[in-house]
């Protein structure tokens, strides 16, 4: 990963203005949190660690590999973009996250919650497991009756603690009359136990205190892997909002939360900050770069009274921009008007899970109900048939099927993580191995919105040289982009003198005694090109353009590659001009495109199809695929992309990287194999086991071992889908 | 078999020590990071001498 990828990334462009708002807010305590998303084992602990603590001002620095972050005790002079610098030096991406929000998922009470329940209902389970064993071994009278009773001290007071998140979830469905997996699964945790004391104060041969446990202790352990891949990703798209500026700066230098903003303020935006609000520019000359909001990749210069939108970048000069709208009524929230019509669609979608379980629970209440009838009325006797549909009900209890899709969707979440995806949607892989159809947006998404010089070579050396040097002079994205091609071709930089910056134009100099002019076509009295171009003028001679293409993000070209050769058909639609997203197509092999999509026309395109019965993944990145995101089967966005796409995104990716995506799309489809499997090894073991509880042949043996047997079945193979070796 | 009148009360409280120990081991943050902990045991660089904190 080269600096100048990194930089590539509009939120980074942003981060300067991020960095100075820090420093002029109380810092707390100056503690730093970076998400570090190319972190993958112990060389890159040790590598990020050493580098960090080499610098004076931090004291302690640690890396949690888990959620791919470094936590940085630091003097409260060290700036998060001193941090994400030094882990650039040594070759890592880092993206500054909001170290408040951080700390509220560190004291991560509910993942606790259910680890301290799964540690009391484990340490029960095994208690009480012990002593059941010595009365499976042949213990009789007094001695079975008394390890009965010890077994009930110990469970009661565990079930009770330890259950209470199926008790309480299935009291909630039930009372809006609606059944989940959590009701037959509470009431066999409450019969088994409630049956069990009766049978023991009668002295009965058959207690299932040690299925009630062994099965909350499962259930609960399933319950905790759905939650920590869900916090995790949770947690970390949350703080990914941390990179937005939250904050403007006002004119007379204040900084203001955006909702302490009102119409008539003016605000005045430094380069290489996001326009806060939208307004218009009453002083100062610049260009913004709109790609976020519209998809054009050419930045477009703005004066007074040129009215500018919150969400596009400033790039060359200071601008002071008096609001018209701020917060809930500016553009990049009504946009948000679009997405919620949009959302409805997805929310229909129902989980695997949620299927299986409209299906499994009525089933499971209906066979207990019947073993019960039945048994009373062939033997009259209620206590036996009680028993019967018990040991019934413990036995098709859920108890793999709530392992199935939670052991599935960590294996396969925690892959894609690793490969740098951030699932933020419990269904997200299930939708995602549907996807037959993938619409990728251009500019942010397939290139970086970053130019890259196209024409170095028929430039001749002088000229080269001075243009270097002028272009050095400026933050702008073509002079970043030509400064960068020259450092790369050896070019050495001309001396200049007297260098100045002319926000929206360009840079002038004197080289030689002759005024040197670097900038627009209108400026510098050039014939424009059709492309996106810079000129140079060197005296009064003749003028010589600079072209420029789109960089390509990386992984772009192999993702598509990728997800062609898995037969999926590959879509571009981009606002940009018709130009540059064919010569885009061509570059990257794909052959359906379209160019000047509005964002709404984005959104139709996207709803025929889905009408035409495709399963469409929208990739995108701008404010202008937002309702197109949303309203796709499923949809992924770049880290980069604002916040507000992000949030309808269901995957986000961490790194700069296209590549995961073909990734991706394959473990989706085997993590829904093998979802789809559990469910079989289940159903399979319910088969054998149902018949046998039926006719009354159960034992608590019998379940406890129906039930490991099938959980740990399950497990393995999910695990399965993590074992298999990466495909890079 | 009266044996099993210490027996059972001494697996019982061994058991509990082991349950005590693992709480206290999720409130002091040893499961935050499973992934970077099993990773650290193969770096070298604490290998002389302990971390100073």
């Amino acid at each position: 990963m080269s600096e100048a990828q990194i930089s590539a990334c509009p939120a980074c462009l942003a981060a300067p203005a991020a960095g100075s708002a820090a420093g002029a807010r109380d810092i707390q305590d100056a503690r730093i949190v970076l998400s570090l998303p190319t972190a993958h084992c112990a060389a890159c602990i040790s590598a990020v660690e050493r580098a960090l603590n080499k610098v004076d001002a931090v004291h302690s620095a640690r890396v949690n590999l888990t959620l791919k972050r470094a936590l940085i005790e630091a003097d409260e002079s060290v700036t998060p973009d001193d941090m994400i610098k030094v882990l650039e030096g040594i070759g890592y991406e880092a993206y500054e996250l909001d170290a408040g929000a951080i700390s509220a998922t560190q004291t991560d009470r509910n993942g606790r919650a259910i680890l301290t329940r799964i540690a009391v209902s484990g340490f029960a389970m095994m208690n009480v497991m012990l002593l059941s064993v010595a009365v499976w071994s042949g213990a009789t009278d007094a001695t079975r009756d008394m390890f009965h009773w010890i077994s009930a001290t110990i469970a009661l007071p565990a079930v009770a603690y330890a259950a209470q998140p199926f008790f309480k979830s299935a009291w909630s469905a039930l009372r809006v009359r609606r059944l989940n997996m959590d009701v037959p699964i509470s009431l066999a945790i409450i019969l088994a136990v409630g049956m069990s004391i009766y049978e023991t104060a009668q002295s009965g041969a058959h207690a299932y205190f040690d299925a009630a446990l062994s099965l909350t202790f499962f259930l609960l352990a399933g319950r905790y892997l759905d939650y920590r891949t869900r916090s995790v990703a949770r947690s970390a798209a949350e703080e990914l909002a941390a990179l937005e500026v939250p904050r403007a700066t006002l004119v007379d230098g204040t900084v203001r939360p955006i909702s302490e903003i009102a119409k008539g303020d003016l605000v005045r935006v430094v380069p290489g900050a996001r326009v806060p609000v939208d307004g218009v520019v009453t002083d100062g000359a610049s260009e913004l770069d709109r790609s976020l909001l519209t998809g054009e990749s050419l930045p477009v210069a703005v004066g007074p009274d040129t009215v500018v939108s919150a969400g596009e970048v400033n790039l060359t000069g200071v601008l002071s921009v008096r609001v018209t709208a701020a917060g809930v009524d500016s553009s990049l929230h009504r946009m948000a008007d679009l997405v919620a019509m949009a959302e409805t669609s997805r929310n229909r979608y129902t989980s695997l899970a949620d299927r299986a379980a409209q299906v499994y629970a009525p089933l499971v209440h209906i066979l207990a109900f019947v073993a019960f009838a039945g048994w009373t009325w062939a033997t009259g006797d209620v206590r036996l048939a009680l028993n019967i549909a018990v040991a019934v009900l413990i036995i098709t209890c859920p108890c793999a099927l709530g392992l199935a899709v939670p052991a599935v969707t960590t294996a396969a979440s925690g892959r894609l993580f690793r490969a740098g995806m951030l699932i933020k949607s419990a269904t997200a892989i299930e939708r995602l191995a549907e996807v037959d159809t993938v619409v990728f947006d251009k500019t942010g998404t397939l290139t970086t919105g970053r130019p890259e010089l196209s024409n170095l070579t028929a430039i001749e050396p002088r000229a080269r040289g001075i243009a270097m040097a002028l272009a050095a002079g400026s933050a702008h994205p073509l002079s970043a982009a030509i400064y960068e091609a020259c450092r790369k071709a050896d070019v050495i930089p001309a001396k200049l003198s007297a260098m100045t910056e002319i926000p929206g134009h360009g840079v002038e100099a004197v080289f030689d005694g002759k005024p040197v002019r670097l900038g627009r076509a209108t400026w510098i009295g050039a014939q424009p090109l059709p492309q996106t171009a810079t000129y140079l003028q060197v005296g009064d001679g003749a003028t010589v353009a600079f072209a420029f293409v789109d960089h390509l993000r990386d992984g772009a070209a192999q993702a598509v590659e990728a997800l062609k050769a898995q037969g999926k058909e590959v879509i571009l639609l981009s606002g940009d001009a018709p130009a540059a997203v064919a010569e885009i197509a061509e570059r990257i092999g794909i052959d359906a495109w379209e160019a000047e999509c509005l964002p709404e026309g984005k959104a139709q395109r996207v709803g025929e199809l889905t009408r035409m019965g495709r399963k469409v993944l929208m990739v995108g990145d701008g404010l202008n695929d937002t309702a197109a995101l949303a309203g796709a089967h499923v949809s992924i966005s770049p880290a980069s992309a604002l916040e507000a796409t992000r949030v309808v995104s269901d995957i986000v990716l961490l790194g700069n990287s296209l590549a995961p995506l073909g990734e991706a799309a394959q473990v989706a489809k085997s993590a829904t194999r093998r979802i789809k499997e559990n469910f079989a090894i289940a159903a399979g073991y319910n088969m054998i086991a149902v018949p046998l509880a039926l006719a009354g042949f159960a034992t608590p043996l019998a379940a406890a071992l129906a039930m490991s047997f099938s959980s740990i079945t399950v497990s393995l193979n999910a695990l399965r889908l993590r074992a298999r070796k990466k495909v890079t | 078999m009266n044996v099993l009148v210490y027996l059972i009360p001494v697996s019982i409280f061994l058991g509990g020590i082991g349950l005590a120990a693992f709480f206290w081991s999720i409130r002091s943050h040893q499961f935050d990071d499973p992934q970077g902990d099993a990773s650290r045991i193969l770096t070298t660089d604490y290998d002389d001498h302990p971390r100073e904190d």
